[in-house]
């Protein structure tokens, strides 16, 4: 989607805008034209033939960002496309989102990361950002052109899903990447210490007989990629932090300057080990669920800023792959169409969390952390927008999904507040009910 | 499907979830199905009519066969399906194997599975019983009542006993149905082995854990000796050192404090986790554990299809009536 292609002008009437780059909570009038934001302000004169869209009781937002979703195509489209993945993603509430590179093939080339550029273009829903791979097949072994990747359409590089065991490599990713001023994003982990493990290593899996990953297969790894940013002075983003020492380690480093970015994930702030009981494969995922202390400390960390990004790791897996003994199913849960509605019910309803804060890990410290277009309502900014009603109740159906696939923890859950319109680039490409 | 209810509720998958009531009457069960083995023709009426699959995803002979002559010597017509070179098997998920097993209306299913966790997924899916013959490094519950059994009928009983597990705990679905079932019947249990082979976490389940083997012999009344999985090898340095410090060896026996009763699941390593002479030696009851693992399958069978402990000894002229 280019800007401009949006149609006509729209005017977002009476809604509560929340924009903490502004510093702006409260009723404002929205004007979109020509893919753009044209005009931000109270009670804002309606142009002729513009589109009035009523907002007032509704919140409008700068569009959400998920830095970190699995599309799955090329080579997993039995699971998700990128056409359906977009449209997940516009349903729950996601302007732009970036696509990992562990497909089949592996998205290591320009041709790779244009295929996934165009894909998404055509897909006409939230935008879809390439993601490169690191190495080259995401073997650990060469660095991918990187340069030419980002060309390409490429917003960071990651190995995600085949952890950087090579320390030099990352090293040299790290320094290399400075030249294109793009994050290299880590799954941290140290498959040495993880094993065979299946779930995280513990009490839990002691009792289950499930082999375990323990937390220091992420903490080290964690610790390792901070320190060579630190040697460096690239920039890491670390994602989907699951423990309290991963949290504890990331505030330090944060607080002596190394620059980092680092996400929590909706599943991993509100679940622990427990919810593997019975062999659920719908609570596998990697990194594992882990206690309930690591939870409150990435809670602690999403409240502070320390995990600045909410991201969700939306892994999607048909059923047959997930209907199986635990061992045997893959690692992964879906996320895009939960997310919201999960942070604005346990975290903004509970009190924990005010929606500036949630538009800043949701979009602005994402847009900011990929140097992505967007992350705020400024004039001149893409007219990419969320509207969300805060009040609505709804239970999550996983047969509901646009996603293809259902593979989440949380159906039956009861949640208080969901999108209800998403625009991007000034063109609605979902609203709730269509 | 209608179901007669069993005191055991439809499947056997574990000892966790059973009460010290439960497991004590599959024990007391057993007791009548001890003399069938001994006959001369060993074959009562007691499963007459139904069917029994025992699927064995996964390699094991001692297991199977004393599930076999369980069920034969009790007259049930059974088929068995291993995992090498059966279609039913190859390539097909586990919920297609258990579809076609609904399908052909099978009474019961005994199954062994490498994956922890696959016995309780077939019972979910089937309305047939479902016993667990070993998932994975879960459980295995029969061959815990075996050992159990086996106990009590050496020392009359199970509560008060000292009863340490002694090497690979990790990966041993043996390990966590005896740590359950003992705990449940008042023992008290140990885990002893490297500690590359015993679990974090496994304290939480209420057992003492002992670095050395000679604590272990120093504290036990009982132990049960796992079998150290060859190709476990990355585990410990060698065989050779895994004997020397954690083999169960006749010195190390001869500074217990107490005459200490040797069990083995089977099959065994001789020179590894077990010494010849003690395997072979008085204190062992090794032979004795498969013997009584064909009576306990026995009751394990009779009790799934519905009958009553109290009943075992009509039955085995009667059947199930």
């Amino acid at each position: 989607m280019t800007d401009g292609d949006g149609g006509g002008p729209v005017l977002l009437q009476g809604g509560r805008v929340v924009d903490p780059e502004q510093g702006i909570d409260g009723i404002r009038d929205v004007l979109l034209a020509d893919g753009r934001i044209a005009a931000l302000g109270s009670e804002l004169e309606a142009p002729e033939g513009v589109e009035v869209v009523d907002c007032r009781g509704k919140v409008v937002l700068p569009g959400l960002i998920d830095v970190h979703v699995h599309l799955r195509e090329p080579g997993g489209e039995h699971k998700e496309t990128i056409a359906t993945g977009a449209r997940a993603a516009a349903a729950g509430g996601f302007t732009a989102v970036c696509a990992m590179p562990n497909t089949d093939p592996v998205i290591d080339s320009p041709a790779t990361v244009g295929f996934v550029a165009a894909a998404g273009k055509a897909a006409g829903a939230s935008r879809v950002y390439p993601v490169g791979a690191l190495s080259i097949g995401q073997r650990g072994e060469q660095l991918t052109e990187i340069g030419e990747l980002v060309e390409a359409g490429a917003v960071a590089i990651t190995d995600d899903g085949r952890p950087v065991m090579d320390s030099g490599l990352m090293r040299r990713a790290l320094e290399y990447s400075q030249s294109f001023d793009i994050p290299v994003a880590d799954h941290p982990e140290d498959l040495g210490l993880s094993g065979k493990g299946a779930m995280n290593e513990g009490v839990i899996s002691a009792r289950l007989g499930i082999q375990g990953k323990p937390n220091a297969s992420e903490d080290v790894h964690i610790v390792r990629d901070l320190l060579v940013a630190e040697l460096t002075g690239g920039h890491i983003h670390l994602q989907h932090v699951s423990t309290r020492h991963g949290v504890r380690a990331i505030r330090d480093a944060k607080a002596r300057g190394v620059r980092v970015t680092a996400e929590a994930t909706p599943h991993h702030l509100l679940l622990t080990d427990e919810a593997v009981e019975g062999y659920r494969t719908e609570a596998k995922m990697n990194p594992p669920l882990r206690t309930e202390e690591d939870r409150l400390e990435v809670v602690a960390g999403f409240l502070d800023g320390t995990l600045d990004t909410l991201a969700t790791d939306h892994a999607p897996h048909h059923y047959d792959e997930k209907e199986q003994a635990f061992d045997d199913a893959p690692f992964g849960v879906v996320g895009l169409e939960t997310s919201v509605g999960l942070i604005l019910t346990h975290f903004v309803h509970e009190g924990r969390m005010d929606l500036s804060t949630l538009v800043d890990r949701m979009s602005r410290a994402p847009a900011r952390a990929f140097r992505l277009p967007g992350g705020d309502l400024k004039v001149g900014g893409p007219a990419d927008v969320t509207i969300l009603d805060l009040e609505a109740e709804w239970v999550v159906d996983p047969s509901a999904f646009l996603s293809r696939s259902r593979n989440t923890p949380f159906a039956g859950w009861r949640l208080r507040g969901c999108p209800v319109r998403t625009i991007v680039g000034g063109r609605t490409v979902w609203t709730h009910g269509s | 499907m209608s179901r007669i209810s069993s005191p055991l509720g439809k499947d056997l998958i574990g000892l966790e979830p059973l009460t010290a009531e439960q497991i004590r009457a599959i024990l007391d069960t057993a007791e009548p199905f001890k003399e069938i083995s001994e006959r001369r023709i060993k074959k009562v009426p007691v499963l007459r009519g139904k069917t029994i699959v025992n699927l064995f995803m996964e390699p094991s002979t001692r297991t199977r066969i004393s599930f076999e002559f369980a069920e034969k010597r009790l007259s049930a017509d059974t088929v068995n399906i291993s995992a090498s070179g059966s279609s039913v098997v190859k390539g097909e998920t586990l919920v297609d194997t258990a579809r076609n097993l609904e399908a052909m209306r099978i009474d019961m299913v005994v199954i062994r599975h490498g994956a922890s966790g696959a016995a309780r997924f077939l019972a979910d899916r089937i309305p047939s019983n479902v016993i667990n013959a070993g998932d994975g490094s879960h459980e295995h519950p029969t061959q815990a009542l075996l050992d159990l059994l086996t106990i009590r009928d050496h020392r009359k009983r199970l509560a008060g006993l000292r009863v340490c597990i002694v090497g690979d705990v990790l990966h041993s679905r043996v390990a966590r149905s005896n740590i359950f079932g003992l705990l449940k019947l008042g023992a008290e249990v140990g885990v002893c082995g490297p500690r590359t082979l015993v679990p974090a976490g496994i304290d939480a389940l209420g057992v003492e854990r002992f670095n050395r083997i000679e604590e272990a012999i120093e504290w036990a009344d009982v132990l049960n000796v796992l079998r150290l999985q060859l190709m476990r090898t990355g585990y410990v340095p060698s065989l050779r050192e895994y004997n020397r410090f954690f083999g169960v060896t006749t010195p190390r026996l001869e500074r217990a404090p107490r005459d200490i009763l040797i069990l083995h699941p089977g099959p065994m390593n001789r020179g590894v986790e077990i010494d010849s002479d003690v395997a072979d030696g008085p204190q062992s009851v090794i032979l004795h554990q498969v013997t009584n693992g064909v009576a306990v399958r026995m009751a394990v069978l009779y009790l799934l299809a519905g009958g009553a402990p109290e009943r075992a000894e009509a039955a085995k002229t009667g059947g199930l009536g």
